[in-house]
């Protein structure tokens, strides 16, 4: 769901076709017929942005007709647990939870805490400013007492346990509804739940695969919730074959997210200190809580040994080991932040290190503008790709808002190494890393980034040499003494090792994230990959052929963490700790020796089994029961209801995307509650039900990629054996949608959204098709998004069309569904094109409060604008 | 050398002796993603040109055809869904069809709209018109069954191009010369598989032995066919068509024509040898008549 896997992971793909010619079933369910739904046995198109829906209805399916594997789910779930006696669902308020506050679209979560639970949960806007679930990417969040006796009722029939809540949260999302807002007829949705069903349990196992068709929302977070909520009630998780898969938009994503480059976060997930940590004790209490379970207990070895691996010998126990040194945040700093900050000369210099906001980020148009208003601006990429050229090639040069002469910003333009050009490594979506060499030198002035990032620190050192100011200090004391190979280049095997992690007292590689110490005397660059380099040796390099090895392949790169290919493994045996079926054998517990064992590295302590009961004042690992398989859970179990960690609710709720030509079926709340608005003048939104004025934009608009081109383009456009493959931008109709716009196939059409307006060539096909609901057509639109105005071809910028509207778990942009307008012919050229879009907007009336009424339940009138900042 | 092997194996008949087993592709288009990776492969191991960035807008299509710059060939077939619902008992009156080649050719049964991937390639047939026809040697027959053309001694004449029954073998606009796919003869004598067949993600390109290679399609279309895919058929798989057999052959999931593959091919040289005894006897018979003129007239 929510992927086009054959098309954007062609590679991975392969093994959806092996597994489908041993047999497996493979449905595909996409707004849109692609190249995946081609090789698939079931294609159901859904109206964009309702997977949740669509999803729903499967639990409520599950649910009603007691499918759910209920020795797994009663064991490993946190299904028994009973919630807060204050805790109000959606269906007390209308599509709100207990805890909202229109003011500040936020909530308060303390009541959706356990009932044992004293804590008052983590909720509020700072966790949204933050951006806090992002940072949650290697375990659960926090919950204070999840190591003592959580009051829960096994038998799942209190009506205030987790699983009576999801029972009634669910009710509503019946095959009817889903027909009625997917648009999927009810018997298609009846097929998908039987294949589903009927392939999960004790014997067999249904694996869930996403891409940034699901991510890529408003909700996006809560469409995976919905999505591993059915895993781990059909017993999916933690068991071969099952599983929920999140296939990356681009090569190393996982890396980028486990050593960020997140505003957020720092390596391993510990997140980044914000202004309310006074001191390192302060931040360890907040990361690891007092009387929590599992192995985020041991946060303090993992940011202490990251601390002396920063600065080294000058972090030491007397001074926190320079915990001080480390930038606090105080509010959200993510991307699309920076760039209204742009725009309101905030910002002085920004960096793009392989990356073309002016094509890939939503709203190129307000990403151009913004990086029009800076002092200064350092482009690397293989190529002059757009954002290097915006300030003389770009469609604001044509309107005249940007003028070569008159743009301040100053662009340093450093030519990069491509991969085969450098030796690194690529961490993938199963977390494994894959080593690869340089096989050719860079050409002339190309450099890796390891090079340039250390260079760059190598100059800024020697220009602050001497200083005095306090300010200088972090950046003077830092450990910069890679080995460097050859000339001038920093060995990136020597980063893996401090990465992997060294132990100080021996000079030897450490073999695990278990060796670390809190007393400084371990460094370790990323507590999740410590193991990369146990025993001295590069084992992302590791290749040997998959026919030389067992069926887990475990000697082919290197999975973090400690090179287990499949996590919470221990889901994979039942209570006693033999396998739920011997077809599904993965990892076990050998009585006998006295340890886990099995296919895969066990995910679990060695040597603890099955029935071990913690004592009542245990915490961190040992707290942990032996049939406890979720081990980075604060409470051991997989979670069906989030207490805490999603700060728009515990569980998943359709809402209608922000711009939507319907209203919530299920609902007077409309979107997503918390969802994050920007309300200003450049970033105007169509509008949506209750609002008036949707009719001028009538149609859903999706956007994607296609097999032949990169992302923005930057690696493809310049290639003539991919441009040629797909030349030139297009949109995508239904013929019942070019009838009723007039246009023609291989014919010039334009999208208008409140925007902007684009013009492609139309292709009429089948592949779209008009999904009936509540009783009228409703027509989707697609493109896809490559395109720039550099290159060998060049095509409008699709991601001009649409607006920044956030996700607020995780700060991603609203890029797979809008609403828009289709017309036959060129879009107006130049300054007419600003007075086309306006007059649009003037239609819809369209303000900049547009959108930004959020709460349509108590319609208490808050619009979320920008202008007070 | 049996008299079989003369028959059915090229390199055998073209002279060779000890020689390495007949290669070629089994390309099974009911795993093809379409993700052209084939066509970029080829391109980037033979330093192919580009062909022209036109948007054709026959589906994901943008190459067209095989050509001289385009040796590899995704074909992309949009089928939509018969028309719902479809009458049970429609009565076949017995009237010729006016449907174009291709179109509404979806088998029975067939409820859902289809999107049909298929990777085209040069055949290396058992009988090659284009060897056959080439005057200047330029195309030669390799030890393993292959075809290729020898750029350095094309001349450009262009006889090759109407002596192919699927017209793959084409000339470049710029140099005039020949060229075609040449199953990767450098790579083949490296010991390494093609470079199409190497980039494919799914196997649809499959290289190996003829031998196992038709073994293996046999198997696919019997394990199609119980699975469900009745329409499942090789294409120029058997030794008996008008080729001879294809080096390259194709599972297809509909007539060849829906995938532009011509639906008989037939060697044009095939009949050169009786075209010529035809011509003989036509040309005995009329001096014959000729001779019997003058004969009769000297009777009368």
């Amino acid at each position: 769901m929510g992927s086009n896997m054959a098309e954007a992971h062609p590679v991975g793909f392969q093994w959806v076709m092996e597994a489908k010619a041993r047999g497996a079933e493979v449905i595909h369910i996409d707004p849109r017929f692609t190249r995946t739904s081609a090789l698939a046995d079931l294609h159901v198109p859904l109206r964009a942005g309702t997977d949740i829906a669509f999803l729903g209805g499967v639990i409520n399916h599950i649910l009603e007709h007691d499918l759910d594997f209920r020795e797994y789910v009663r064991a490993y779930t946190n299904a028994p647990y009973l919630v807060d006696e204050r805790f109000q669902d959606t269906e007390d308020l209308d599509g709100l939870f207990s805890g909202y506050d229109s003011g500040t679209a936020s909530y308060d979560n303390t009541t959706w805490q356990y009932e044992s639970q004293t804590d008052s949960g983590e909720g509020g806007t700072r966790a949204k400013e933050q951006s806090r679930p992002d940072q949650l990417g290697s375990g659960g969040p926090g919950v204070e007492g999840g190591a003592r006796k959580i009051a829960a009722d096994p038998e799942l029939k209190h009506p205030r346990c987790v699983f009576q809540i999801l029972k009634r949260h669910f009710a509503r999302y019946t095959p009817e509804a889903v027909e009625e807002i997917c648009g999927v007829p009810a018997e298609t949705f009846l097929r998908v739940c039987r294949a589903w069903t009927a392939n999960s349990g004790r014997e067999r196992t249904a694996a869930l695969v996403y891409s940034v068709g699901w991510t890529q929302h408003t909700l996006g977070a809560q469409y995976i919730r919905a999505g591993s909520i059915i895993q781990l009630l059909l017993g999916n998780i933690g068991r071969p074959g099952g599983g929920v898969f999140a296939l990356r938009g681009h090569a190393s994503i996982q890396g980028s997210t486990d050593i960020p480059t997140l505003f957020n976060l720092l390596p391993g997930y510990l997140p980044m200190p914000d202004t309310s940590h006074e001191d390192l004790p302060s931040y360890l209490h907040k990361v690891r809580g007092d009387r929590q379970k599992g192995f985020w207990r041991n946060a303090d070895a993992y940011l202490v040994s990251l601390l002396k691996e920063y600065w080294g010998e000058a972090a030491t126990p007397e001074n926190d080991f320079r915990f001080d040194y480390l930038p606090r945040i105080n509010g959200d700093h993510g991307t699309y932040r920076t760039v209204l900050d742009m725009l309101d000369g905030k910002v002085f210099g920004y960096f793009l290190l392989g990356q073309n906001p002016a094509v890939g980020s939503a709203h190129g148009r307000l990403q151009r503008l913004g990086m029009s208003n800076l002092d200064w601006l350092v482009v690397r990429d293989l190529t002059m790709i757009e954002s290097a050229e915006f300030w003389k090639d770009s469609p604001e040069i044509e309107t005249g808002e940007i003028v070569p002469e008159r743009c301040r910003t100053e662009v340093f333009f450093f030519p990069a190494a491509a991969h085969v050009e450098k030796a690194g490594t690529f961490t993938q979506t199963q977390r494994m890393l894959q080593w690869r060499d340089k096989a050719v030198e860079p050409r002339g002035d190309q450099r890796s980034e390891l090079w340039f990032i250390y260079h760059l620190g190598r100059l800024l050192r020697e220009k602050l040499a001497g200083s005095a100011d306090e300010r200088d200090r972090p950046l003077l004391d830092l450990a910069w003494d890679y080995e460097l190979e050859g000339e001038d280049e920093p060995s990136a095997e020597d980063v893996l090792r401090r990465i992997n992690g060294i132990d100080l007292r021996t000079g030897k590689e450490v073999d695990g994230y278990l060796d670390l110490r809190a007393d400084g005397t371990t460094v370790c660059g990323c507590w999740i990959y410590s193991g990369v380099f146990a025993d001295g040796v590069n084992q992302a390099a590791r290749r040997e052929p998959h026919d030389e090895q067992g069926p887990y392949e475990n000697e082919w790169g290197w999975t973090w963490p400690l090179n287990r290919r499949v996590l919470y493994n221990r889901a994979s045996a039942d209570l006693d700790g033999r396998p739920w079926s011997e077809r599904k054998a993965l990892v076990w517990w050998d009585a006998e020796r006295g340890e886990w064992t099995g296919h895969d590295v066990p995910d679990f302590e060695k040597n603890k089994p099955p029935d071990y009961r913690p004592a009542d004042d245990a915490v961190g690992p040992a707290a942990l029961s032996g049939d406890d398989p979720f081990v980075m859970q604060a409470d051991g179990k997989g979670w069906l209801f989030a207490p805490n960690g999603v700060v728009d609710g515990p569980l998943p709720t359709h809402y209608e995307p922000h711009e939507s030509p319907v209203r919530n079926r299920l609902y007077a709340q409309q979107g997503n509650p918390a969802r994050k608005v920007f309300g200003r003048a450049e970033n105007p939104s169509n509008p949506s039900p209750p609002e008036r004025g949707g009719e001028v934009f009538p149609y859903v608009f999706t956007t994607a990629r296609l097999t032949e081109h990169h992302t923005a383009g930057g690696m493809s456009r310049q290639l003539p054996y991919l441009s040629e493959l797909q030349p030139e931008l297009f949109m995508e109709v239904s013929p019942r949608l070019a009838a009723e716009r007039g246009l023609t196939h291989l014919g010039w059409a334009h999208v208008i959204t409140s925007r902007t307006a684009v013009d492609a060539r139309v292709f009429v096909t089948d592949r779209m098709r008009p999904l009936r609901l509540e009783g009228r057509e409703v027509h989707q639109v697609w493109m896809p998004y490559h395109w720039g105005h550099t290159g060998l071809v060049d095509g409008d910028v699709v991601n001009d069309l649409i607006g920044v509207v956030l996700d607020p778990n995780v700060f991603i942009q609203e890029t797979k569904v809008a609403t828009c307008d289709v017309r036959p012919g060129r879009r107006p050229r130049g300054p007419a094109l600003l007075d086309y879009v306006a007059g649009y907007r003037q239609r819809a009336g369209v303000t900049p409060e547009t959108g930004t009424r959020i709460d349509t339940v108590t319609r208490h009138d808050t619009a979320h604008l920008e202008e007070d900042r | 050398m049996t008299e079989e092997a003369a028959r059915t194996d090229p390199a055998t008949a073209t002279g060779y002796g000890e020689h390495p087993p007949r290669v070629g592709f089994f390309t099974d288009t009911s795993v093809c993603i379409g993700c052209k990776a084939c066509e970029v492969a080829c391109k980037e191991w033979n330093g192919v040109p580009d062909d022209g960035f036109d948007l054709l807008g026959m589906s994901f299509d943008n190459t067209g055809t095989l050509g001289a710059n385009s040796w590899r060939h995704v074909a992309f077939v949009e089928q939509p869904a018969p028309p719902e619902p479809r009458r049970a008992e429609a009565v076949d009156l017995g009237l010729p069809s006016f449907d174009l080649p291709g179109a509404g050719t979806g088998e029975e049964g067939r409820t859902d709209f289809r999107w049909l991937m298929s990777s085209d390639v040069c055949k290396h047939c058992t009988h090659a018109g284009c060897l056959d026809v080439c005057p200047t040697g330029a195309l030669f027959r390799t030890e393993y069954g292959s075809v290729v053309v020898q750029p350095d001694i094309c001349n450009g004449c262009g006889y090759c191009v109407s002596g192919c029954p699927y017209g793959v073998i084409d000339r470049r606009e710029d140099d005039g010369r020949a060229w075609k796919c040449t199953l990767c003869y450098d790579r083949l004598r490296d010991g390494l598989e093609p470079a199409c067949a190497k980039a494919c993600p799914t196997d649809s390109i499959q290289f190996g032995p003829l031998d196992e290679l038709r073994e293996r399609a046999r198997e696919r279309v019997e394990h199609l066919h119980d699975s469900g895919v009745p329409e499942a058929r090789l294409y120029g798989e058997s030794p008996d068509d008008g080729v001879g057999g294809d080096g390259a052959f194709f599972l297809l999931l509909d007539e060849p024509e829906v995938y532009g593959l011509p639906p008989d091919p037939v060697v044009p040289t095939r009949d050169a040898p009786s075209m010529w005894k035809y011509a003989g006897m036509a040309a005995s018979a009329f001096a014959a008549a000729a001779v019997s003129v003058f004969l009769g007239r000297g009777s009368r």
